[in-house]
């Protein structure tokens, strides 16, 4: 792992509502820089909403969010990804229609500085970015094994294989901080085993700090520095993921109830 | 002019004489990056240097295990100048095998292409003593290994410069001083019986018959070449070292193992070799596709398909084309057969290869009815490769060409065939026990095969000797020929026929998951897994079908009546095929006894536990219970006797 040192995402007592439902109450996460967090915890228990949270898809009611000094609390998604946080969906959200190497290539737009007119009146320079953007594309595709589908329609494409496309598509935003929400939901194991070596080697290549949202409580063990339960929008738990293991909250949240507790319908 | 060089002599010579020319081009982020020969040299110079300062001495040895890649042919070649000896191992071997080459051969130095084998290798470094140094070429998720005799490529290279400025010319010299004489190559043999066997080739060994072959076949230094198949496979070193330094043509490299098939379209190869698997799974690939394809397209498929058999079994029978058929082919060529080629990455080829084992006269028909020339090869890994190849006026699916310059060759005793040649191996490493039976007392191959030599001075290979049977009543079969023609069918993956002292001819065939898997959807036939897809009653009517068609061209008496579709396709991991997709007949027959007994027993089902293997090594045991079905007994077929003359091997 990358060394984790000083904090590089603060989220301090956040809280959001929607009508009555309480999603997530007053959670606190500090995120080190270079680290694997991982949040984890039953269905409906807040983390997606977390996580919109950080990308700024959601307002919080109360509490605040910063990311390497910067308050983003209230900030634009558009402004906080520009700021180095990228972000995959649950639901898949890649171009169908479009090849994996154009959906990669719009991961970058972010980083493209030649505007309309620019690109107009000097025609040179804004091809000159575009071989740049091209040659980090190809990078990702090679880091991510893409090379024999670039030319496809991501829509043509086995579900396994198109989490990993959306992984890339991500990653072309040269984060500083990936926000991964469910990334092996739906995979077989061969598929789960791939894409956590590939969150390790992303950790390690580029020392991007890599925010979780996981069911498979295996693979989260094994590739987590830190690990957060949410039940119910509560914090109940964080720590190494040993510690949060032998918590008795924990195995409480995950077992629907204690031993006491009359057994849940469905 | 006979080469009196070693394959580093050869390199120097072409990093003065040809300095700029592409030796190799790799296909890296999309873009193909080509490799001067200059710089094949001073990359190969440079690792010698960091080889040297780690203490790497003439006759140590030096395996790499990885797909082609430029840096695994680097290391290769600055072993061989310092008088080294290369030792390709495969790269999809599990772990024990892995082992027993590494030990066996005793290597010093791993050169491993990723992560994935340098986890193999570490995983067995206690088990291989003579190892000193593993070097790693793509550097990626390895950051944080710490074993101090673990380094990257550009690492070694490092080490090198300190003791190049130490000691100037040391490679120049080391080279200089290398005799052809030299060992050069093991290659372990994929081992269809036994435990692989390490063929120790010299320089002289690779590089004379390669001359022969360039000179029979006309290769030049404008060819253009994709190495895609496994390096441990002797054609790899053969064309892609021998060949490929002598001639000075340029070698590429596909982007991953994938991107294969994009690669040869991209690049137009205009030389090819490649063993009868992919050849098989080639001509799939095409047969899948068109019956995806729309109707009106399949139907113009069809129709020209039947228009290049027609003329090729004029060319074959060496009666002129008529006019109409001529003309028929023209507007082919336009509408399926040039497209079909560029689809295949054939467009430029002016000729490809088949060898290692025989290809079924069906699919070297269909690519050669389609415009491919394809002609067949044959040697042996104790023969440095080849010993004969097809003159361009005398191919024919049946045999395997004339002997090359240079080579001699003799039928021996139970017909089996003998080579002598500049190409003979020096000897199992370390089994003299099995050198000498290799050999005859004047130093002729045995190669195992049987074969004859026809009327026009061509030989032909009928099968392994000891594979030819005979049926209980005495008619003999070759068993090979009868599963190449089974493979043809687009539906069965693999086949292995019994038969002998057996009353009849019967055959266990395993599947194509993809093709059969389609045809189920086509049919509307759920299934849930491919055992559940191997047992449906649908496909054991399909599998019956083809074998029939089969059937139509074989003598009656070795006509197939009963056979299996297995619930697994055979796997190298499970020893039942060699890593270069040969069966092993003798190990299928011993593992599936039970299925052999109850195919001639009568029965109608048996029961079988069949151990698998997993890629990590582990293995578990599968119960399962399979039908036997029986090929109703031969009516009256006209047709068949027309088709069977066309097959003098067949009734051996």
């Amino acid at each position: 792992m990358a060394e984790a040192t000083d904090v590089q995402l603060d989220v301090n007592a956040v809280s959001k509502r929607f009508g009555g439902v309480r999603a997530v109450e007053n959670v606190s996460i500090a995120v080190k820089r270079g680290a694997i967090a991982s949040i984890i915890g039953p269905n409906g228990a807040g983390k997606t909403s977390l996580l919109n949270m950080i990308s700024g898809f959601y307002k919080p009611d109360s509490g605040s969010i910063r990311f390497e000094g910067h308050d983003i609390t209230r900030a634009r998604p558009s402004d906080i990804a520009a700021l180095g946080i990228a972000r995959t969906f649950q639901n898949i959200a890649l171009f169908s229609g479009m090849t994996v190497l154009d959906n990669i290539m719009l991961g970058r737009h972010v980083r493209m500085k030649a505007g309309v007119l620019s690109s107009i009146a000097y025609w040179g320079l804004a091809q000159k970015e575009e071989v740049a953007h091209r040659a980090r594309a190809e990078e990702l595709i090679d880091f991510l094994g893409l090379q024999d589908l670039r030319r496809q329609q991501t829509a043509s494409l086995a579900y396994g294989l198109r989490k990993r496309v959306e992984l890339a598509r991500a990653l072309a935003l040269d984060p500083k901080v990936l926000l991964l929400d469910e990334p092996m939901g739906g995979m077989n194991q061969e598929e789960k085993e791939d894409m956590a070596r590939y969150i390790l080697d992303v950790n390690e290549q580029w020392g991007t700090t890599v925010i979780l949202i996981e069911h498979d409580m295996a693979v989260v063990m094994d590739i987590s520095d830190r690990v957060t339960v949410l039940d119910r929008g509560r914090k109940i738990a964080e720590g190494t993921p040993s510690e949060v293991q032998r918590n008795p909250e924990v195995m409480r949240a995950y077992l629907g109830g204690d031993a006491d507790a009359p057994g849940e319908a469905a | 002019m006979t080469v009196s060089s070693t394959l580093p002599q050869l390199l120097r010579r072409n990093a003065e004489t040809m300095s700029r020319r592409p030796a190799m081009r790799e296909k890296d982020l999309g873009i193909w990056q080509p490799y001067s020969w200059q710089r094949y040299w001073e990359e190969v110079r440079a690792f010698a240097l960091g080889l040297a300062a780690h203490g790497f001495k003439r006759g140590d040895k030096l395996s790499v295990i990885g797909e082609n890649r430029p840096r695994l042919y680097f290391a290769q070649l600055a072993a061989q100048s310092l008088g080294g000896i290369a030792v390709p191992v495969y790269q999809d071997a599990i772990a024990s095998e892995l082992a027993y080459v590494l030990d066996h051969a005793e290597t010093s130095v791993v050169v491993a292409e990723d992560q994935e084998q340098v986890d193999k290798i570490l995983s067995l470094h206690e088990r291989l003593p003579h190892l000193k140094l593993v070097v790693y070429d793509d550097p990626r998720g390895l950051s944080h290994y710490s074993q101090p005799f673990l380094k990257s490529f550009v690492a070694v290279q490092e080490d090198g410069q300190g003791f190049g400025a130490a000691n100037p010319g040391y490679v120049e010299e080391a080279v200089a001083a290398g005799t052809p004489d030299e060992l050069a190559l093991f290659s372990y043999t994929s081992g269809t019986t036994s435990r692989p066997k390490g063929v120790m080739l010299s320089h002289a060994n690779l590089l004379l018959p390669a001359e022969a072959f360039a000179a029979a076949e006309a290769i030049g230094p404008r060819e253009e070449h994709l190495a895609y198949l496994p390096m441990a496979w002797i054609g790899t070193s053969l064309v892609s070292i021998a060949l490929h330094i002598l001639v000075g043509f340029t070698c590429n490299f596909p982007e991953k193992p994938e991107t294969v098939e994009r690669d040869l379209r991209e690049l137009g190869p205009t030389i090819g070799l490649a063993p009868p698997r992919f050849w098989e799974n080639s001509l799939t690939a095409v047969m899948v596709r068109a019956a995806d394809a729309s109707f009106v397209k399949r139907k113009i498929f069809d129709y020209f398909r039947g228009v290049a058999e027609r003329v090729q079994q004029h060319v074959g029978e060496r009666r002129p084309v008529p006019l109409g058929l001529r003309l028929m082919r023209a507007l082919g060529e336009i509408l399926v057969y040039g497209p079909i080629r560029d689809q295949l990455g054939w467009r430029r080829a002016r000729v490809v290869y088949t060898g290692g084992a025989p290809l079924g006269a069906e699919v070297f028909r269909f690519f050669r009815a389609f415009g491919v020339n394809l002609k067949q090869v044959y040697g042996a890994t104790e023969l440095s490769g080849l010993c004969s190849v097809q003159h361009d006026a005398e191919v024919d699916p049946d045999t395997v060409g004339r002997i090359l310059a240079g080579m001699e060759v003799q039928i021996g005793e139970g017909g089996e065939v003998l080579v002598r040649s500049p190409g003979i191996f020096q000897g199992y490493y370390k089994q003299d026990e099995a050198t000498r039976e290799a050999l005859t007392a004047d130093g002729w191959l045995r190669t195992g095969d049987a074969g004859f030599i026809d009327k026009r001075g061509q030989l032909v290979i009928i099968d392994r000797a000891r594979d030819v049977g005979k049926l209980a009543d005495g008619t003999s079969f070759a068993p090979q020929f009868i599963e190449n023609k089974l493979k043809f069918s687009p539906y069965i993956g693999e086949a292995v026929v019994f038969g002998a002292a057996r009353p009849f001819v019967a055959v266990i065939v395993a599947i194509d998951p993809t093709t059969v898997g389609k045809w189920a959807e086509r049919q509307r036939l759920a299934y849930t897994s491919f055992q559940d897809l191997c047992g449906r009653a649908e496909v054991r009517e399909l599998i019956g079908e083809e074998i029939r068609r089969c059937n139509a061209a074989l003598p009656q008496p070795t006509q197939i009546r009963r056979f299996v579709v297995l619930n697994k396709e055979f796997d190298a991991d499970d020893d039942e095929i060699t890593r270069t997709r040969k069966i092993r007949r003798r190990f299928v027959a011993d593992k599936y006894a039970a299925v052999i007994d109850a195919m001639y027993g009568g029965a109608s089902e048996v029961e079988l536990a069949t151990e698998i293997t997993y890629e990590d090594g582990r293995k578990a045991t599968l119960h399962s219970r399979l039908a036997i079905s029986d090929i109703d007994a031969p009516a009256a077929r006209l047709k068949a006797s027309a088709a069977a003359t066309a097959e003098p091997a067949a009734a051996g």
